[in-house]
């Protein structure tokens, strides 16, 4: 066979490689962990760059035709649609999987020094490799109940991640924290396919998309599909295993890929299964007493105010829980909550300009402020992950040298880690929103279309971000310049791998900021276009 | 966790072999009636978690250590994910049915209505079956055992 | 009210406890339970949903003919079941561990423990 044929083998077929690939080598690990470390390491970083190699080739194919991509498993072509398990992959779906595939190959890396003297890394291999499975799998499906799935074993693999250390015991109980939270969402959500699937006898995305009418028992499994979706991805009210979990886990960045993943499956909900009812009017509301109100509520009315006021809270108190902590990692994961809330403002923002809905081609029609919020969301989706992975990994690197996090206890150790100080230094300016990094961009996009919603709501947006700029000012303050202390005068600067990581991920977000139109182009607006246009998520069956 | 009397041990040793022989009937049978891989896997590590109530979990664990039941759950999962793989070799798509109707050992073409049918049947599907079935078997009953052991050594300890 | 409507019923008495012993109690292991009441309420109404009136098993095989229930909700609480299974076993693993280092199952305690 030709190179050519080999290719378009490996393409055609790559969206079940993508999933199948880690989980071959989730179950050959410790079959090969029983012959030698180094050979276990080298297996481990070849299966995540294989996966990679099909994440890029698949992506790089969808961005740059615009069309969508339909996987059959068990058959040759859909001939009988309604019985059948799809992965659909259109430029959303691309632009996430990149996301992934950039986070594992870093996450993987990192860990290869940080756990040199710590036993049983045959199973902390298995589970990572189960995870980014689970992840990618959880990005790519077309069928409810298949991502259903997968979310839990993103999950199961996540708490067993969190519960690593098991001496120590704050760590076993953050991880029952986030697993009983966990459970819960998820039973909530395999409640909300129940009931669509007892209405509609359809489990596929697409189906339920085409023929779904906005009935009472509707309007109950999207209210659940929300609560459950919102408990996974960490927004206020239902946040709290996220400063636990975070802080506790040896690999803090897989668990961002798997909240960006929750957060991935609200929209596609949002937009593309309830999408073509998103400018309905809502004529009666009947209460029980035998009085008969009338409202005339927009459904998009309802749904985007009510998603703005639990964004502008999750950044209130995402931010203002982190001025007081006194624990690194604690305060990167109050961060990570605050960022989460930026995205939900900015979908939420775009949510309320929709206008109405072309039945012909299924297109949402937003208005020019709601596509630029959309861009603005999606795009810091991407540049948040690697500005707190950033953070999280020099916060690794920082307990791997002195094995201390409490903000109280470290100092002055700009003299011996100057890698380090220059890495923490790109991630705050990241963080903050400054010009040269990829978080201007991506956040002026934010400000300047919530703006033209209500000035109050870019207001509380920029006062945030200056708390945020401040807060990791003093951090950077109190760990790194100062006195020298006396029982950190040996440390040395962390071993190469690590900084190799480190390197890799500050590169991306210093090409990310200088030249922001060439990503917005390639990479969102086709995942713009894929949110809004519907009907070509449905031709695909 | 200390063992019982002679007496249910030896009731243990009568019922064992039956239990274990439902279990793989049902995992042999599930392309034709109810049951398949999991279903038969538990009835199966029902029957081995009675001899773990019953001997006593210290004795078991000196008896089949852990590191044999994760060999042989981690051949379960290899061989499952494998006979996907061949279908992207073999067939058309992953996952696809490669072996049905080719006269193999698992071939045998099946006539389309209301007959009885035979267990020659349904191509991939029974030998996937054995694959979850001992996936099933060794992971639950390494679950048992490892519970069972651990807190009689809470209570040691304590 | 017919009675076709009971197994409904018991699928929100079912859910409403177990979010009430979620919630509210302090035991972890009462939590824990809560949890699996939760989702056998799930699982119950998976299967609810696939009943048609006085039907039979869905086995293809020397059937003796009139409609079938569904099979494709079967298969789904089955794959739900298992995942229950899993989760269960986890977090049972985790509370004996936690009751080794802190010698006590109380929410409350363990809380103030931690900061």
């Amino acid at each position: 066979m030709s190179t050519d044929g080999i290719l378009t083998f490996l393409l055609q077929h790559s969206p079940a490689l993508i999933v199948a690939v880690p989980l071959l080598g989730a179950f050959l690990t410790p079959i090969i962990g029983k012959i030698n470390d180094k050979i276990r390491n080298l297996f481990v970083i070849i299966i995540v760059l294989l996966t990679s190699f099909f994440v890029f080739l698949l992506s790089s194919n969808i961005l740059s035709n615009g069309s969508i991509r339909t996987y059959v498993f068990g058959a040759a072509s859909a001939n009988n649609p309604v019985i059948r398990i799809f992965f659909q992959v259109d430029g959303l779906n691309a632009f996430m999987i990149i996301i992934g595939a950039i986070l594992s190959i870093v996450a993987v890396l990192f860990s290869f020094r940080y756990l040199k003297e710590y036993t049983g890394q045959d199973k902390f291999y298995t589970l990572v490799l189960l995870m980014i499975a689970g992840m990618f799998g959880m990005m790519l499906t077309g069928d409810m109940f298949n991502f259903f799935v997968f979310l839990e074993i993103t999950s199961i693999a996540s708490c067993a991640l969190i519960a690593f250390w098991t001496s120590k015991g704050e760590s076993v109980y953050a991880g029952l924290k986030y697993i009983v939270i966990s459970t819960i969402g998820a039973l909530f959500i395999l409640f909300a396919i129940a009931i669509l699937y007892g209405q509609y006898n359809a489990l596929n995305m697409g189906f339920l998309a085409a023929s779904i009418q906005y009935t009472f028992l509707d309007k109950v499994a999207l209210v659940l599909l929300i609560s459950g979706l919102a408990m996974k991805a960490g927004i206020v009210p239902m946040h709290m295993w996220m400063p636990d979990a975070y802080g506790r886990a040896p690999i803090s960045i897989l668990l961002v890929g798997a909240t960006q993943a929750s957060l991935y499956a609200l929209f596609r909900m949002v937009f593309t299964v309830y999408g073509s009812h998103l400018a309905d009017i809502l004529r009666h509301i009947k209460f029980r007493f035998f009085v008969t109100i009338e409202f005339d509520i927009t459904l998009n009315g309802i749904l985007g105010v009510l998603i703005i006021i639990l964004a502008l809270f999750t950044i209130i108190i995402g931010v203002f829980m982190a001025l007081k902590q006194s624990d690194f990692k604690r305060l990167i994961a109050f961060a990570a909550v605050a960022e989460i809330g930026y995205m939900l403002l900015a979908i939420g923002a775009a949510i309320i300009t929709i206008s109405e809905i072309d039945t012909e081609t299924g297109t949402i029609i937003l208005s020019e402020v709601g596509v630029n919020s959309l861009k603005g969301g999606l795009f810091h989706i991407i540049n948040d992950a690697l500005d707190i992975g950033l953070m999280f990994l020099v916060a690794g690197a920082i307990y791997y040298v002195t094995k201390e996090t409490s903000l109280n206890k470290l100092g002055g150790l700009a003299r011996n880690m100057k890698y380090t100080t220059i890495f923490f230094l790109i991630g705050l300016f990241a963080v903050a929103g400054i010009p040269p990094m990829n978080g201007f961009a991506s956040k002026l996009l934010i400000y300047e279309s919530t703006y033209e919603i209500n000035p109050i709501l870019s207001i509380i947006a920029i006062m945030c971000s200056i708390l945020l700029l401040a807060m990791f000012v003093k951090v950077f303050h109190s760990i790194f310049l100062g006195p020298k202390q006396e029982k950190f005068e040996k440390i040395r600067e962390v071993p190469k791998s690590m900084l190799i990581a480190m390197a890799i991920i500050s590169c991306i977000i210093i090409i990310f900021g200088l030249f922001p139109d060439i990503i917005l182009q390639n990479i969102i607006e086709p995942a713009a276009n894929a949110l809004i246009n519907n009907g070509l998520y449905i031709g695909g069956i | 966790m200390s063992g019982m009397s002679r007496i249910v041990k030896t009731i243990t040793n009568i019922t064992l072999p039956l239990i274990v022989i439902y279990g793989l009937y049902i995992i042999l049978h599930g392309h034709l009636t109810p049951g398949g891989g999991f279903q038969g896997g538990a009835v199966v590590a029902s029957g081995l978690a009675m001899i773990v109530v019953s001997y006593g979990s210290v004795w078991t664990m000196k008896k089949i250590k852990e590191k044999k039941l994760s060999t042989l759950e981690s051949i379960g999962a290899i061989s499952f994910i494998g006979l996907a793989f061949l279908g992207l070799l073999y067939g058309t798509k992953f996952f696809d049915n490669w072996f049905a109707n080719s006269g193999g050992m698992f071939g045998d073409i099946v006539s389309y209505g209301n007959t009885a049918a035979t267990i020659n049947s349904a191509g991939v599907l029974p030998l996937m079956n054995i694959a979850v079935g001992l996936k099933v078997i060794a992971g639950l009953f390494a679950i048992v055992l490892v519970m069972a052991y651990a807190t009689s050594k809470v209570k040691r300890e304590a | 009210m017919e009675v076709f409507n009971i197994p409904f019923i018991a699928v929100i008495s079912l859910v409403i406890i177990g979010l009430y012993a979620v919630i509210f109690k302090r035991n972890l292991i009462k939590i824990v339970i809560g949890i699996t009441l939760i989702e056998s309420g799930v699982n119950l109404f998976l299967i609810t949903l696939s009943y048609r009136e006085n039907s039979i098993a869905p086995i293809y095989t020397n059937n003796p003919g009139g409609v079938m229930s569904l099979p494709v909700p079967q298969a789904l609480t089955l794959t739900s079941i298992v995942i229950g299974v899993a989760v269960l076993a986890l977090m049972l693993s985790l509370i004996v561990h936690i009751f080794r280092h802190y010698k006590t199952l109380n929410v409350t305690k363990i809380r103030g423990d931690d900061e």
